[in-house]
């Protein structure tokens, strides 16, 4: 099935960044109770706004862990400013797979919740 | 009953998907419609469209006589003394509210209490969580034991003289636990006699033999769309003397009878409490889907239910990894089974099986409180009716291999 492409399983058997931080700067969850999802970010903010370093945790789908564990790898290093302007294309563009309408919310669910995260660091 | 001539009753059986049949286990979200409950409801639109209670012509008096043929017949069919104790909702969620709204604020007072259970469905446990507190009460939550049963003797913690309400679930939407509900009902008033108790039949009314008067509970609630009825008509019983009492829910027409520029004489029972024009059409396919329950027997639909249930228990449990979640003992067991499959997100198995048109529900089951009592996450739920075929259950198993073979 073209959905769960070999990448994605990847990503999902084996995340990046998943754990936690000893001292985060910030820390959301949130869920996704239609299907039961639920990711934590947590993140390293430097004094430039950037961010330094991620850990997710949580329990998803192949396509929110993907997705958080691809997301996790791309804002490493990027600051503040940069993540808040991600958008929901550009998270299609990483899982690069079909998604139906019910999986939007999943694929989409990590950025959510980094960029509340981000937000409260402010 | 003929199980493949139940299956040609329902034309959505005829459906086929890229080709492949459906499989539908999802019939706790909602059941599968049988022609004679759309035909019922296509006979209002074609041949008597017309409102209820007010025109002095032959339609309008054959589409009250439509509508409350079938309250009578959802009396009957729940043993309810009288007809005039069905009041038509939306569905058990606004059921529940009614209850919530109308009873609380004339009955709770600080130091009371309301009780409910960690299995219920949110519509069940939220109006009472956020209404018992607003009028200083609190809202206390009986769980469930490992086996997923409730022990009664913990109702000697949690109701005293000052607990109000005993509400719960007939039968969970996940765990498939049926409650002895007269039991309960008897241990309540032993304790208490003024509280009432309420049950949450939702589960229990498309699939089990109901009879108010042997549970003895004060009040219960289902869903049409449930049990081979439209969805957006539901049912709230209640006993006549109690709902006599009970301020009405909405205001507006139909439920008066006179009003005043200074104050309103509200309507009769069950009238005062269905404001509005109602779901006739809703209510008419509903008491076609009672009439179609009848002749098949509520026993027969239970029988069949168990026999579907015990067989896929005993199938998922070949297959390694699979965890299932609720009583063993089929008995008090409805045709529900909540389980995950080690490794997999729920959501993934779903998505998998769907790709040969097996519907499964994944998620909480809008039970988030069962959920994290259980310290589980999401869970896949098969549910059952009378069109469930152990051909279905193998197409199940089946499914969930290919699944475990793609995350292996
Ligand atoms: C046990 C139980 N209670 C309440 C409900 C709510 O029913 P409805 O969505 O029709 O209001 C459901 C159905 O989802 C249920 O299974």
């Amino acid at each position: 099935m073209d959905i769960y492409r070999e990448l994605i399983l990847d990503h999902y058997k084996h995340p990046h960044n998943f754990g936690h931080l000893s001292k985060p700067t910030a820390t959301h969850t949130l869920f996704n109770s239609a299907c039961g999802d639920k990711i934590t970010m947590e993140i390293q903010v430097d004094k430039k706004d950037i961010v330094t370093d991620i850990q997710f945790s949580g329990e998803g789908c192949a396509i929110s862990q993907a997705s958080a564990s691809m997301l996790t790898d791309l804002v490493k290093g990027k600051t503040k400013k940069e993540i808040l302007k991600l958008t929901s294309a550009d998270i299609f563009s990483l899982l690069n797979t079909e998604l139906s309408v019910s999986r939007v919310k999943c694929a989409v669910l990590p950025l959510e919740v980094l960029q509340k995260a981000v937000t409260s660091t402010v | 009953m003929n199980i493949s001539t139940t299956r040609k009753d329902f034309p959505i059986l005829k459906r086929r998907i890229n080709g492949k049949p459906i499989v539908y286990l999802d019939s706790s979200a909602t059941s599968l419609k049988p022609q004679y409950v759309i035909d019922a409801m296509t006979k209002y639109y074609t041949t008597y469209t017309a409102n209820v209670f007010r025109g002095i012509y032959t339609m309008s008096e054959e589409a009250t006589a439509a509508y409350e043929n079938a309250r009578k017949r959802i009396a009957k069919f729940i043993n309810a003394p009288s007809e005039k104790e069905i009041v038509f909702t939306k569905n058990t969620s606004e059921s529940l509210n009614l209850l919530a709204y109308t009873l609380l604020p004339s009955r709770i007072t600080k130091g009371d209490s309301v009780v409910t259970t960690i299995m219920e469905h949110h519509s069940n446990f939220v109006p009472w969580q956020q209404l018992v507190t607003k009028y200083g009460g609190t809202l206390r939550v009986w769980n469930i034991q490992k086996d997923g049963t409730l022990n009664i003797h913990d109702l000697k913690k949690l109701v005293d003289r000052k607990t109000k309400i005993v509400t719960f679930t007939a039968v969970s939407n996940v765990l498939g636990t049926i409650t002895p509900i007269s039991e309960i009902v008897k241990a309540v008033k032993r304790i208490n006699p003024d509280c009432l108790v309420i049950a949450d039949a939702a589960q229990a009314v498309p699939h089990i033999p109901v009879d108010v008067v042997a549970w003895g509970a004060d009040a219960i609630t289902f869903s049409g769309h449930k049990m081979l009825g439209p969805s957006g008509i539901g049912v709230l019983w209640m006993k006549e003397a109690l709902l006599d009492i009970l301020p009405p829910f909405l205001y507006g027409g139909d439920m008066i009878r006179e009003v005043h520029v200074k104050d309103t004489l509200f309507n009769d029972l069950p009238h005062k409490f269905e404001a509005g024009t109602p779901f006739i059409e809703g209510a008419i396919g509903l008491g076609a889907a009672v009439e179609y329950l009848q002749k098949i027997g509520m026993d027969q639909v239970r029988r069949h239910e168990k026999e579907i249930t015990s067989y896929a228990m005993k199938r998922l449990l070949s297959i390694p990894g699979v965890t299932m979640y609720g009583p063993k003992n089929p008995e008090i067991r409805g045709g529900v089974i909540a389980f995950r499959l080690e490794g997999v997100h729920p959501h993934d198995v779903a998505q998998i099986l769907d790709e040969d048109n097996i519907c499964i529900r994944v998620g909480y089951h809008c039970a988030m409180p069962l959920h994290e009592f259980l310290g589980v996450g999401a869970t896949c739920r098969a549910s059952f009716y009378i069109y469930t075929t152990k051909e279905d259950i193998d197409a199940l198993v089946l499914g969930i291999k290919k699944v475990q073979k793609m995350f292996k």
